[in-house]
């Protein structure tokens, strides 16, 4: 193996070169920013953690799964994980032996960080190492993945995806550089092998690196850089706490426009919706398009489906709430000293806080208070003639100011209450109380987990019915507060228990949803309807549910009859 | 003047020439709802923040068009979206209140 040049320069790695000093600064710069826009506790958190050894360790396990192999996208579709685990771990796998292989055999022209990327140009011979022929496999590796991916560019479906976004201009011309890089780089080595040295192959190779390069900060394949440091945000516990700032910039910055969350998202049950998908806010986020991004923010339903699919884990919801507290009112509501009906007392009680919405589905609450008799419990209802909102609609509107107000009258009331745990009915309540209150002593429990604990210590007296349920998850329940297995093992002790397709981590919103500012009801009816049709798709004759808001909005529409979780128990027990 | 342990209320004459109906435009402009209502006080009976501040959809909705003051009211409000749920002509109140809270000065 022997150099053919003594110089080890050919004005063709000039591009190259360019492109990558190019896409270093820009990413660094980038970088600093969103460093330096953190709050000072987040960002000293940060610098902490990446001295920590044990993060340290947990960032480079991540960011090898994560960006490299892909596991989340295998796990979801195995095609499209091979596709981009062969495209980011082949060429990493290239770079990184290409390197080792200048670093074996000439360590003197490491510095010049072009010649592992033209090897064969430069060197005579160096196809017959052993580190060659494994970077040919892995050049082959990435040949199949691209070959894949120019497949999946006209022909979604076999991939398993409906929709997808449609690609900026940027986008585009990424997306074919980065097609061009690997036939090319594999055609001018084969050229170099035989002992041609023309150099025009080895000058589109290059050109094609450039040109990914320079569009790569300004499209999509931000993402590939921005990910990185999201991972090494997260693992430091940095929040989104600014709109458009800081961790809301990364996270924008890391979706990749997979357009995953196109599928996912409920309100895509009505074409109208299509552009108002996680996908497109981050997209507008990036170009700055103040307009469009209130637009999405105020529509969405919040019901966090697109961040339990998304892959690199962007948090709609919480960037949309954000983008929501950014508005100013001109009128802000005051509720520092507003009173409540009742105060109750209950001394080491239980609790029942019963929330707004359950007072428009009076039976649920009936159904609570029944069931905490029949099993003996000591009780008092915190909200039975009406009483402060637990603060969650206020939060998701993005009034933090406000919902907090509301939040500490309520901590006042209720630990005043001196009660010993605090029951819950609703999930939307439920969440904001896990979330956002302090309540120390304070056991906050939904009655699902409550009653089934009561199952288990044998206090509740179940009679099994033959009526079949389907327990459609609500979105607070479910992926807000990972309720997901006690709901289900109630039912099947009260009745048979079906599973409709999607469940779960996937329930469709019901569309009845308070997380919506701008989305009129007259255009729920359809989103409403997909969610029915979901549950519809179970073999069971009834639906369940375990929230009031889930329970009014489906009742509006539903041929089969719905009940709350709390009457489904309700009836199939008897008292001890 | 003598306190007689009693007063007398206030006037509560509208002199509709003065009211500014430009508001209500805006109102309309912003949430088409606000057109649509047909005051039934669905609102007015289910809202938890009526015990508060005597707040309703309704009447704030009324009191825009008579150009008075809606501040108080509009301070109790929680927008827990239970007025949302029942009204009959489905109006989106929740952003209809949000609406009137930004056109206010």
């Amino acid at each position: 193996m022997t150099e053919r040049f003594t110089t080890g320069f050919h004005p063709f790695v000039i591009p190259f070169l360019a492109g990558m000093v190019f896409v270093l600064g820009v990413c660094l710069i980038k970088a600093v920013i969103a460093v330096r826009e953190l709050d000072g506790t987040d960002r000293k958190k940060w610098f902490l953690s990446l001295l920590h050894p044990n993060l340290i360790v947990k960032n480079t396990i991540d960011i090898i799964l994560d960006c490299l192999i892909h596991v989340r996208l295998w796990k979801r579709n195995r095609l499209l994980g091979f596709m981009h685990s062969s495209i980011a771990f082949g060429w990493f796998m290239i770079i990184l032996l290409g390197h080792l292989q200048v670093l074996m055999f000439f360590p003197e022209r490491l510095g010049t960080f072009y010649y592992p990327i033209f090897f064969d140009y430069f060197i005579e011979g160096g196809q017959h190492t052993w580190i060659s022929r494994i970077m040919d496999g892995f050049l082959i590796l990435v040949l199949a993945g691209i070959s894949l991916a120019i497949i999946k560019r006209f022909w979604s479906r076999i991939f398993g995806m409906r929709r997808t976004t449609r690609p900026t201009l940027y986008n585009l011309i990424g997306l074919y550089s980065l097609w061009a890089i690997f036939p090319l780089r594999f055609l001018a080595e084969q050229c170099a092998r035989a002992g041609d040295l023309s150099v025009s192959l080895w000058w589109a190779y290059s050109i094609a690196l450039c040109i990914f390069m320079v569009v790569l900060p300004f499209g999509r394949y931000l993402h590939i850089p921005a990910e990185m440091l999201l991972i090494t945000f997260r693992n430091a516990g940095v929040g989104i706490t600014r709109p458009h700032k800081g961790m809301a910039r990364v996270q924008a910055d890391s979706c990749p426009n997979c357009g995953v969350c196109i599928d996912a998202c409920p309100m895509n049950a009505d074409p109208a919706n299509l552009k108002d998908s996680t996908v497109y806010l981050t997209r507008q986020f990036r170009r700055g398009n103040r307009e469009r991004v209130r637009e999405i923010s105020d529509k969405c339903l919040l019901c966090g489906k697109c961040t339990s699919v998304c892959q690199v884990g962007v948090d709609g919801p919480r960037l949309r709430i954000l983008a929501r507290a950014a508005r100013k009112y001109n009128i802000a509501p005051d509720f520092s000293d507003a009173g409540t009906a009742t105060v109750v007392r209950a001394e080491n009680k239980v609790l029942y806080f019963s929330g707004c919405m359950t007072a428009l589905t009076p039976k649920t609450g009936r159904s609570v208070e029944s069931i905490l008799k029949k099993a003996g419990i000591d009780y008092e209802w915190m909200d039975r003639d009406g009483g402060l909102c637990c603060g969650r609609p206020l939060h998701t509107a993005g009034r933090l100011k406000e919902a907090s107000q509301l939040v500490r009258r309520n901590e006042e009331l209720i630990i005043g209450s001196g009660a010993a745990v605090l029951l819950v009915s609703c999930p939307i309540c439920y969440r904001e109380f896990k979330e956002n209150y302090r309540l120390p002593g304070i056991r906050v429990v939904h009655y699902a987990d409550y009653f089934c604990e009561l199952m288990d210590k044998g206090l509740l007296c179940f009679e099994k019915s033959d009526a079949c349920y389907v327990f459609h998850d609500p979105c607070e329940l479910g992926r807000g507060c990972g309720i997901y297995e006690t709901p289900r093992k109630l039912i099947s002790k009260a009745a048979g228990i079906a599973e409709a397709p999607k469940n779960r981590e996937e329930s469709i919103c019901c569309g009845g949803s308070l997380g919506s500012l701008s989305l009129d009801f007259s255009r729920r009816e359809k989103i409403t309807r997909a969610s029915l049709e979901n549950l519809y798709g179970s073999k069971a004759d009834a639906i369940a549910t375990a929230c009031p808001l889930c329970l009014a909005t489906f009742s509006r529409y539903s041929d089969r009859p719905v009940k709350d979780l709390a009457q489904i128990i309700d009836e199939q027990t008897e008292k001890i | 003047m003598t306190d007689f342990g009693f007063t007398l209320s206030r006037s509560s004459t509208l002199d509709l020439q003065k009211v500014d109906e430009g508001r209500f435009e805006q109102l309309c402009r912003l949430e088409k709802g606000a057109a649509v209502c047909i005051g039934c006080g669905s609102c007015s009976a289910t809202c938890p923040a009526g015990s508060l501040s005597g707040m309703s959809v309704r009447k704030i909705l009324l009191a825009v068009r008579r150009g008075q003051d809606i501040h108080r009211m509009l301070q109790c409000c929680m927008l827990c979206g239970k007025c949302t749920m029942v009204c009959p002509r489905g109006i989106n109140t929740r952003h209809l209140i949000l609406s009137i809270c930004s056109i206010y000065d």
